[in-house]
């Protein structure tokens, strides 16, 4: 640590002579600070200063700098500074110190004021736009990896396409069941409870069926997997993007779309109506647990009424839905993960954006088909 | 009495799964030298450097830094050494979400009790120090180039005065005069602050015009320490191989005297 730094002044004879002493370093840069600026105030401007620095006894950056700014703010002034009695072994420090920029430093630009406001609206408008671009642009990429495929099908990823199925189907599997278990069970158990006051028991199950064929079934899959796998699409594209792997594969002439985001995109396409075929069936199936343990129903009065209630068209309204909803949040995934910037922090904003917005989407989406289904009386 | 050196480690051994890249690293570094460190690319030499700054387990062995043994000393004792050294990671590592700047600043923030003036005159001071422009004083990581990365890593490293700095590769992707300058200013460090080296290199006129003694590491050893006088002499094959091939010769021959120092700028 040394002993404390010091810095005293003595008026002579037409000039200010100051004497530092001690050990200037980063442990007593902050009284060193406040030491520079009180002298540099309380001096005569007319006069002519001199630094005494013989018994320095440490010197770093720190203060090197320290004494380097009390020269710069005297550096107009008549007589400036002059520095005597520098310790020989510190004279290379105060060469590197002085080529510091004399200029002040540029100070970040300030985002607190009306016209920043207004640029940050302005921002926002033209980067709403840039993504629907996006979306589009990327949406009209796959067709055209899609026909470059079909024309020559030989140059399909099937390697990738089969792995990446896997770990959005297959492995997606058991969590989606059980999820969708859940919402048929909670489902029917709200039926009991609310039509059993109506003496409607029987039509609990008309409902189950009708909202998990047409609505529950795929929206709730369609969301897991927007936050399941949207979100790691995002990631894994947005990391290639910040270590310039995209870059590399585009300068050996393959396609980044072709490559990384076709199979990704098919996986989806593929996956999300299978996952939801079975995500219904399991929340049927929850539905008569609870009809059989909670609303006292037979398994087959359950299916009985099933049959009933629920024809083809349901499901097939439900299934139609998904493959759609699959590619909506596929290529906002996909998008989203190429305007990852060069930060850990974008690559956040970006995974968060990915999932906000096909989550929205699916769900904009849906009321279309439902505005849709009832125009073509489905 | 001979000083404790700054950096001790004895009989070290890294693996990972059941092959080991280090297997009996035995060397030391003393105070207020630069040590150069060679070795083959995917020798261990990055290995070792974050074995020593506590990154990576170790298998066996002893490492002392700074007169602590890392694995034994309490957090508070651990940060107090932290804060005494400064590290150059071999990709640079700044943080993606700061400037350049904020940077060479995160350390102050972390450390010291400084006015906020005094830390960004310090900062653009360091920057400056390095050879980065102030216009790119502000730009983020990603807008960097390669060059200018490790200026700003170097300036990081250096932030607080470090007693001992641990450098991965800090010349590689700088042109010559950058390199240079580089020399001189860890050559100026040294003699003026008595900062201590660890420095992991390839560059040849680095090793000849700043390091006090080198050490190489081949076949997960150290098979060699010593001024560059006594690498050119040692026998093993490797080394001979490094020092006196195709490059080295012209460099290292009698009529460029190795170590003929270099004069600082404005000296
Ligand atoms: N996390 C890790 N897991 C497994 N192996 C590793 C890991 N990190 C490094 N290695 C292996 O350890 C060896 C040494 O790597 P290291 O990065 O230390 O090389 P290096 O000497 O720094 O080379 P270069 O000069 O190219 O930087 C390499 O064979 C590498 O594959
Ligand atoms: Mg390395």
């Amino acid at each position: 640590m040394g002993s404390p730094p010091s810095l005293v002044a003595r008026p002579g004879a037409g000039q200010v002579e100051l004497t530092a002493e001690g050990s200037w370093t980063v442990a007593h840069a902050r009284s060193l600070d406040g030491l520079i600026d009180e002298t540099v105030q309380r001096m005569p401007p007319g006069q002519p200063v001199s630094v005494d620095m013989h018994r320095i006894t440490t010197l770093d950056t720190y203060g090197a700098w320290l004494i380097e700014r009390l020269v710069r703010a005297r550096e107009n002034l008549p007589g400036g500074v002059r520095l005597e009695g520098l310790p020989e072994r510190y004279k290379s420090l105060f060469d590197q110190i002085q080529r510091a920029d004399r200029a002040p430093p540029v100070p970040a630009p300030s985002r607190f004021s009306i016209s920043g406001k207004l640029e940050q609206l302005g921002r926002a408008t033209v980067g709403f736009g840039n993504e629907l671009l996006a979306f589009a642009s990327m949406l009209g990429a796959l067709v055209l990896s899609l026909g470059r495929v079909i024309a020559n099908p030989r140059s399909f990823r099937l390697t990738s396409t089969v792995h990446h199925l896997d770990r959005v189907g297959w492995k997606a599997v058991p969590i989606m069941l059980l999820i969708t278990f859940l919402i048929g069970c909670i489902i029917a158990q709200q039926g009991f409870f609310h039509f059993r006051k109506f003496g409607a028991d029987a039509y609990v199950v008309d409902m189950v069926g009708i909202l998990v064929l047409r609505e529950i079934g795929v929206l709730i899959v369609a969301i897991m997997m927007a936050g399941r796998s949207g979100s790691a699409y995002t990631a894994e594209l947005g990391s290639m993007k910040m270590r310039e792997e995209i870059d590399a594969l585009r300068t050996m002439g393959r396609d980044p779309v072709d490559v990384l985001i076709l199979p990704r995109i098919l996986a989806l396409v593929i996956a999300l109506p299978i996952l939801t075929f079975l995500g219904s069936m399991a929340a049927l199936y929850g539905g008569g647990v609870v009809a059989y343990f909670y609303g006292g129903m037979s398994p087959d009065i359950y299916i009985e009424r099933l049959r009933e209630a629920v024809s083809l068209t349901h499901f097939e309204v439900g299934m139609i839905k998904a493959p759609f909803m699959a590619l909506v949040i596929g290529v906002v995934a996909c998008a989203q993960g190429l305007a990852v910037k060069g930060s850990a922090e974008s690559l956040g904003l970006e995974t968060t954006a990915s999932v906000v917005k096909s989550i929205f989407l699916v769900i904009v989406l849906d009321g279309l088909f439902a505005v849709f289904f009832a125009a073509v009386d489905m | 009495m001979i000083e404790k050196p700054v950096i001790d480690v004895r009989d070290l051994v890294v693996a990972f799964g059941s092959r080991a890249v280090l297997n009996g690293v035995t060397f030391d570094v003393r105070k207020g030298e630069v040590f150069g460190f060679v070795g083959g690319s995917g020798s261990g030499k990055s290995v070792l450097l974050r074995t020593i700054i506590g990154l990576l387990p170790r298998r066996s062995g002893s490492i002392e830094v700074l007169g602590e043994r890392l694995d034994t000393a309490t957090d508070e004792a651990r940060r107090q050494i932290e804060r005494r050294w400064g590290v150059l990671f071999q990709q640079g590592a700044l943080f993606s979400s700061l400037t350049a700047l904020q940077n060479v600043q995160f350390p102050m923030v972390e450390y010291l009790d400084l006015p906020q003036r005094l830390m960004d005159e310090m900062a653009a001071a360091k920057l400056d120090m390095v050879g980065l422009r102030r216009a790119d004083h502000n730009k983020m990581p990603s807008e960097l180039s390669g060059g200018m990365t490790k200026r700003v890593a170097l300036a990081r490293s250096l932030a607080l005065d470090p007693e001992l700095v641990f450098l991965d590769e800090p010349t590689s992707g700088l042109d010559p005069i950058a390199a240079g300058d580089f020399d001189a200013l860890i050559r100026t460090l040294q003699q003026t602050l008595g900062l201590t080296v660890f420095m992991i290199t390839h560059d040849l006129e680095s090793l000849k015009t700043i390091c006090d003694r080198v050490g190489a590491l081949a076949d997960g050893k150290v098979v060699a320490t010593g001024s560059i006088q006594t690498m050119l002499q040692n026998d093993h094959p490797w080394v001979q191989e490094y020092f006196r091939g195709r490059r080295a010769t012209s460099l290292f021959s009698p009529a460029n005297p190795a170590h003929a120092g270099i004069t600082p700028p404005g000296a």
